[in-house]
């Protein structure tokens, strides 16, 4: 609030949009006061690519490695939506074994996306040990993705009624060993997220979402989750294998801490969900059946299908870091998308941010904005304009980073006495 | 001009997002993380470009973004070279036909800026580490030439 030269001691605070180390172009302006920050205004677009004008020049089976590239943390999730609305605007039905390994990739996603965010989190609080550590034991399922489809990112596995490769018997022995390898792991990242006091103390309390403001702001995924509300897709409207399997909506209550929406609880429900993704993937394996990937091989084939559908669809997929859609219209004798929407979920978790913020500290940022675990998150350039004289400060991302540390480091300090 | 003996042990590098999908900046992380870490050959991503000897450059440059990368490119003291990671830097990539970019960054950059291509969609950690030998080839070059 540039012009509210009355206010004397509320400073305006842009962060963004150029990040050095993590993150994408965004921009973030907080009101200060003091060391409180009493206001917080997202500013997107930084990243703007037209992907959905580009969507609609192009043929469907063109459209899969363009959605693909929407993210490259959540390249799964965007292939796994796009083509289930265009099998549902189609009336396509993808194969048993299909929908099996379709689940099987989307865990395998989560694991790497969650622990990635670890790291992220650990880094941000400045335990930068730590950061290298889990995306250390990252590398791992990375290895394995990359075993099953040959690429570590962008997996090109989708295709309109089913994958593009299988996932035959003899690589189930690569995928226990990884999920054996995180199993023995979660015990000491437990112990480094759950049970490490100054992490403890700069993550308990701080970045509250209340289970009211949660749901009236529409947030999703784990953000949420945290804070009791139960919100799942798997769950809610089963999509792929999910509503063969067995799954349990992740709060906090199961293990017995409150659910109270703080920076902890938001550790707490990742690092479970790794758990759980574990246990999805042993399930599938178990009852995979035996049958084809596709259920109709011929790309000519289904391209001319696409060409004369007429309809809409809609594929909603439970991503990472919550609840996401594409929406997609076909019209007959159109070989383009008619129309395409894409609703991510840091979308939805932006909204969160205010009430999240509001009341902290400036050093509490770098942490917050990483808890809900943006898709576009940016902590570079921080600006301090002093509304009164017009005198501007800079913050670089290390001085905030800084700022951060040392934050730890006293209460590491009075933790010691 | 001349570059200091310090230079040819550590080379620090800035990271510079122009809209990109976020897959070639967690290369560039894993790259620097330990399976791969770069920093024991002294390469350092660091948090401002005026620290910065190479500009590792990802995304296909958005509009909104356009001005700011030149204000970096600017920033980054001279002998700088730019690595651009992953295709949409080098040819805009799949996003070719959108309305929203400016790119690829060789059109935008000064005529006489040095520039490494680096490819791959996304690129892996070890095409990066390449690049950056690369990079630090062609600096070693450029001091060759000013000597």
């Amino acid at each position: 609030m540039r012009n509210e030269g009355k206010d004397e001691t509320t400073y305006e605070v842009p962060i963004g949009p150029i990040h050095p180390a993590l993150k994408e172009p965004f921009l973030i302006k907080f009101k200060i006061d003091g060391e409180r920050i009493v206001g917080a205004e997202a500013h997107p677009g930084m990243n703007h690519r037209g992907i959905e004008f580009m969507g609609m020049h192009r043929n469907p089976y063109k459209v899969i490695p363009l959605s693909e590239r929407i993210c490259g943390i959540c390249s799964i999730v965007h292939q796994h939506m796009f083509v289930t609305a265009v099998e549902h605007a189609a009336s396509i039905e993808p194969t048993n074994r299909a929908r099996y390994i379709r689940v099987i990739m989307s865990e395998l996603e989560r694991i790497h996306s969650h622990v990635l965010w670890a790291g992220v989190a650990a880094h941000e609080i400045g335990f930068d040990t730590h950061l290298h550590f889990t995306w250390m034991i990252r590398e791992k399922v990375m290895d394995l993705l990359e075993y099953i489809t040959g690429n570590r990112v962008n997996y090109a596995m989708w295709t309109f009624g089913g994958v593009n490769r299988d996932i035959p018997k003899k690589m189930y022995p690569k995928i226990e060993a990884t999920l054996k390898y995180y199993e023995e792991l979660y015990g000491k990242l437990e112990e480094i997220f759950l049970g490490d006091p100054s992490i403890r103390l700069r993550t308990i309390g701080v970045g509250v979402l209340t289970k009211e403001e949660a749901l009236n702001l529409c947030g999703v995924g784990p953000t949420v989750r945290a804070s009791g509300v139960r919100k799942d897709v798997r769950i809610d409207q089963p999509y792929a294998a999910y509503g063969d399997l067995d799954i349990e909506y992740q709060l906090p209550s199961l293990y017995g801490y409150k659910d109270t929406g703080d920076v902890f609880s938001k550790t707490l429900v990742r690092l479970k969900e790794l758990v759980q993704s574990i246990d999805i993937i042993r399930q599938c394996l178990d009852q995979i059946p035996n049958e084809d990937i596709n259920s109709e091989p011929k790309m000519a084939a289904t391209l001319n299908k696409l060409k004369k559908a007429d309809g809409e669809g809609i594929g909603r997929i439970e991503a990472p870091r919550g609840e996401a859609f594409h929406y997609v219209r076909l019209k007959e004798g159109k070989e383009e998308l008619d129309c395409w929407k894409v609703r991510a979920s840091t979308y939805n978790n932006l909204a969160t941010y205010a009430p999240m913020f509001m009341g902290e500290q400036i050093a509490d940022i770098p942490i917050i904005a990483a808890c809900i675990d943006p898709c576009i998150g940016c902590m570079d350039r921080a600006e301090i304009v002093d509304v009164n004289t017009g005198k501007r400060w800079e913050y670089e991302h290390e001085e905030l980073q800084r700022l951060s540390v040392k934050k730890t480091e006293k209460l590491l300090g009075g933790l010691k006495r | 001009m001349k570059l200091s003996k310090t230079f040819d042990k550590a080379l620090w590098v800035f990271h510079l997002n122009s809209g990109s999908c976020n897959g070639c900046d967690i290369e560039i992380v894993a790259a620097v993380t330990p399976r791969y870490d770069v920093e024991r050959f002294g390469i350092k991503l660091v948090g401002s470009p005026r620290h910065a000897d190479v500009l590792l450059f990802t995304g296909p440059v958005t509009r909104k973004m356009k001005n700011r990368v030149l204000r970096v490119y600017h920033q980054t003291p001279d002998p700088k070279v730019v690595m651009v990671i992953g295709n949409c830097g080098s040819t805009t990539g799949v996003f070719y036909d959108s309305y929203a970019i400016e790119g690829p960054i060789d059109t935008l950059l000064p005529e006489d800026a040095h520039i490494i291509y680096v490819n791959g969609c996304p690129v892996r950690p070890e095409n990066i580490i390449n690049g950056v030998k690369e990079a630090w080839l062609h600096l070693e070059e450029l001091r060759g030439d000013n000597k």
